[in-house]
């Protein structure tokens, strides 16, 4: 524990009864009580933290009621606040004013725990949608995951732009192209955008809920099913949490293995979407060649790891893959040919007039509001926000291997993809760097549950931003609360603010440079 | 300019080969498909996919079908924006509780006949999250299936196999 986070316990203690949380793994975990909650936050965001996360759990089996948790971090150093509410009491007073981050996190909290954060601006139904009945919490353990929920009639009151020529485009849940779904509304004078307010929650399939259900072997599979598209960052992050609570450390060389999928997952997907965003730009012919280096990566996955996008070969304690010379070898060659390539496209974007015409100043994230919002990532980063995971967080081996951080203050669409690119170049570095020191010894080290009540909790910077996640072991062993933290949930807000006097005709390509996770927010 | 010419020859066409196996599974399937096609969609099938609650991996693949590679434009089959024009609808996740309306209404605003194909194990049998308070589970609990991709998320030339084995019920 450094002296800047002491000075703070010091200064909270001060202001009130604070005693350091022992069950809480992998982060500096304090207990405030119930009215301190909020005033913790002011104090942590003058101290200049940002807002991570902010949950609840019910923790009923522990014989408590409700607790809720917030995390925080500033540089290096994780924090968590976690206040028990006394029994009977649902409710917490709002973070929202502090760190405007938490303003989707709390309504979540409402719907899916009834909890009520007192004070907070807006609790319209999140996630849950309004035809649900208003009583049912199925995050509460007395909620049973398998009663169907019955439908009910309510309206869901959107935000309402008047005046002359203001009119409504709704699109969505079903998108035209091959995507995710989620709701958009948009009011616009002209082509211009007025405002955007977002509706998600239609891929919600009760992910929290159903860890709770599942053997921990079984809810690693599951986490890395969250986001398709990030399988191995959640699955890894699930294990490190699960692993911090346990105590158990994996070995050396399944987290080298770790490290260079989670780098080739962050290749694939920054190749597939940098070629999207100019097919957005109806520059198809990049997104022909971008996909054609994705589909190589994933072959190469295929060969070397056994699955294109490397699902379920990261579990608990190790790797469930190997590097043999020969696969050693076969991603070497296919960077070598793949780099060169990538590099030649990149030329191509450079050079091209009418595609710089629709990336430059599109879609403009201020870093000031990057910042007030808590967003993460690469969508950070290209707003001048200094953060990434695996600087922040260095778990082994990124201790050893320090990527480079882009970074950018435009927040266009343009610096979105510069920084991708450049992190598409770091990526072939950093992997190249692990195979050639990749150290031998076994893939697995065994296995026990945590001890019940401990948690755990970890942040592993999967190629979308800082994932999170929070694991409670139940009294008896198994898991009573996991907590995802997709870096979408926090960057879902910047969209809206982003797009606020682009033209509607911009919107796609605005929204793909975010490209965002709507099942990894959703949950 | 010169440079994307340069970049277009140099790539040439890079649809096939892939490795033996692959290779023979997507020719032989796309040649099956292009016949089938031919003959029970005047030359050109059009697709809607839904994302009825899937982690996005489906989609990954489902994409990957329309890449240089696999290329499925030229037996024919293209994705569309409207269910209006659709001849198949793909659905891939569980069915979750928020989705079943919209996809109800997906599939009534496709003119008859259709087909529906579910996408990977998810679309089967509600794969890892099964059925609960939030998930309906396999997509033939919403509506009538008639073929089933199996995989987790299977793989483009699966995804083109299941299409065929959907095309040839008609």
């Amino acid at each position: 524990m450094n002296e800047k986070i002491q000075n703070l316990i010091r200064y909270l203690t001060s202001k009130g009864a604070v005693s350091i949380d022992a069950s809480v793994n992998g982060a500096i975990a304090l207990d405030v009580r119930k009215t301190m909650f909020s005033q913790a936050a002011k104090i942590l965001k003058e101290a200049d933290f940002r807002l991570v996360a902010e949950w609840a759990s019910d923790e009923t089996f522990f014989d408590r009621g409700f607790v809720v948790y917030a995390a925080y971090n500033n540089g290096s150093d994780y924090l968590v606040i976690k206040s028990e509410m006394p029994s009977g009491e649902s409710s917490f007073p709002t973070l929202t004013k502090h760190f405007p981050g938490a303003y989707r996190l709390e309504r979540q909290i409402d719907s899916l725990f009834g909890l009520n954060p007192g004070g907070h601006p807006d609790l319209r139904p999140w996630i849950k949608h309004e035809d649900w009945p208003e009583d049912s919490y199925p995050l509460r353990k007395s909620f049973d995951a398998a009663t169907p929920v019955r439908r009910v009639e309510r309206d869901y009151k959107w935000a309402k732009a008047q005046g002359e020529g203001v009119f409504e485009i709704a699109v969505g849940p079903v998108h035209a192209g091959i995507i995710e779904p989620g709701h958009f509304r948009f009011q616009a004078v002209g082509e211009d955008i007025i405002n955007l307010e977002t509706r998600l929650g239609y891929v919600h399939k009760g992910i929290e809920k159903r860890f709770e259900a599942l053997s921990w072997a079984t809810a690693v599979r599951l986490s890395g099913r969250v986001s398709g598209d990030s399988t191995v960052a959640h699955a890894v992050a699930f294990c490190m949490a699960a692993e911090e609570a346990a105590g158990c450390v994996p070995p050396e060389r399944a987290r080298y293995l770790r490290a260079i999928m989670i780098e080739r997952e962050r290749i694939a997907n920054h190749l597939g979407d940098i070629g999207a965003i100019c097919n957005d730009t109806a520059f198809a012919f990049l997104h022909y060649q971008f996909s054609i280096l994705r589909e190589k990566v994933l072959r190469t996955n295929l060969k070397v790891f056994g699955h294109r996008l490397m699902m379920d070969r990261v579990v608990l304690c190790g790797v469930d893959a190997d590097l043999t010379k020969v696969g050693t070898d076969a991603i070497l060659s296919e960077i070598k040919e793949i780099s060169g390539e990538f590099e030649r496209l990149v030329r191509i974007y450079e050079d091209n007039p009418s595609l710089e015409d629709r990336v430059f100043g599109t879609g403009v994230l201020k870093p000031e509001v990057a910042k007030a919002l808590g967003v993460v990532g690469f969508v950070a980063r290209s707003s001048g926000q200094k953060l990434d995971g695996r600087l922040q967080n260095p778990f082994p081996p990124y201790d050893k291997f320090v990527p480079r951080m882009p970074l950018l203050k435009s927040g266009d669409v343009h610096a979105r993809v510069w920084v991708r690119i450049e992190e598409v170049r770091e990526s072939f570095r950093l992997v190249k760097e692990l195979l050639g020191e990749l150290p031998n010894g076994p893939l697995v080290a065994g296995w026990v549950p945590p001890l019940p009540g401990q948690s755990g909790f970890s942040v592993v910077e999967g190629w979308r931003g800082e994932i999170v996640y929070w694991v409670q072991c139940a009294p008896d062993r198994s898991i009573n609360r996991c907590m995802v933290r997709d870096p979408s949930s926090m960057n879902w807000l910047a969209i809206e603010q982003a797009i606020r006097g682009n033209i509607v005709p911009d919107f796609p390509l605005c929204n793909k440079s975010f490209n965002q996770s709507y099942s990894g927010h959703d949950l | 300019m010169l440079k994307i010419f340069h970049q277009i020859f140099r790539t040439g066409i890079v649809t096939e080969p892939l490795d033996h196996v692959e290779e023979a599974k997507v020719t032989l399937t796309g040649s099956m498909l292009e016949e089938e096609v031919m003959k029970r969609f005047s030359g050109s099938v059009a697709i809607r996919l839904v994302d009825a609650g899937s982690c996005n991996g489906c989609e990954l693949e489902i994409s990957a079908v329309t890449n240089s590679i696999y290329n499925c434009e030229r037996f024919g089959i293209h994705f569309t924006a409207s269910p209006r024009f659709a001849d198949l609808l793909l659905v891939t996740g569980p069915v979750s509780r928020n989705m079943e309306i919209a996809l109800r209404r997906t599939y009534n605003a496709m003119p008859s006949p259709k087909l529906v194909v579910a996408v990977g194990d998810c679309g089967y049998n509600g794969g890892i999250f099964g059925c609960s308070y939030a998930s309906l589970g396999g997509v033939g609990n919403v509506l009538p299936v008639d073929a089933y991709i199996h995989g987790c998320p299977p793989t483009p030339s699966q995804i083109l196999n299941g299409i065929l084995k959907a095309i040839r019920k008609i």
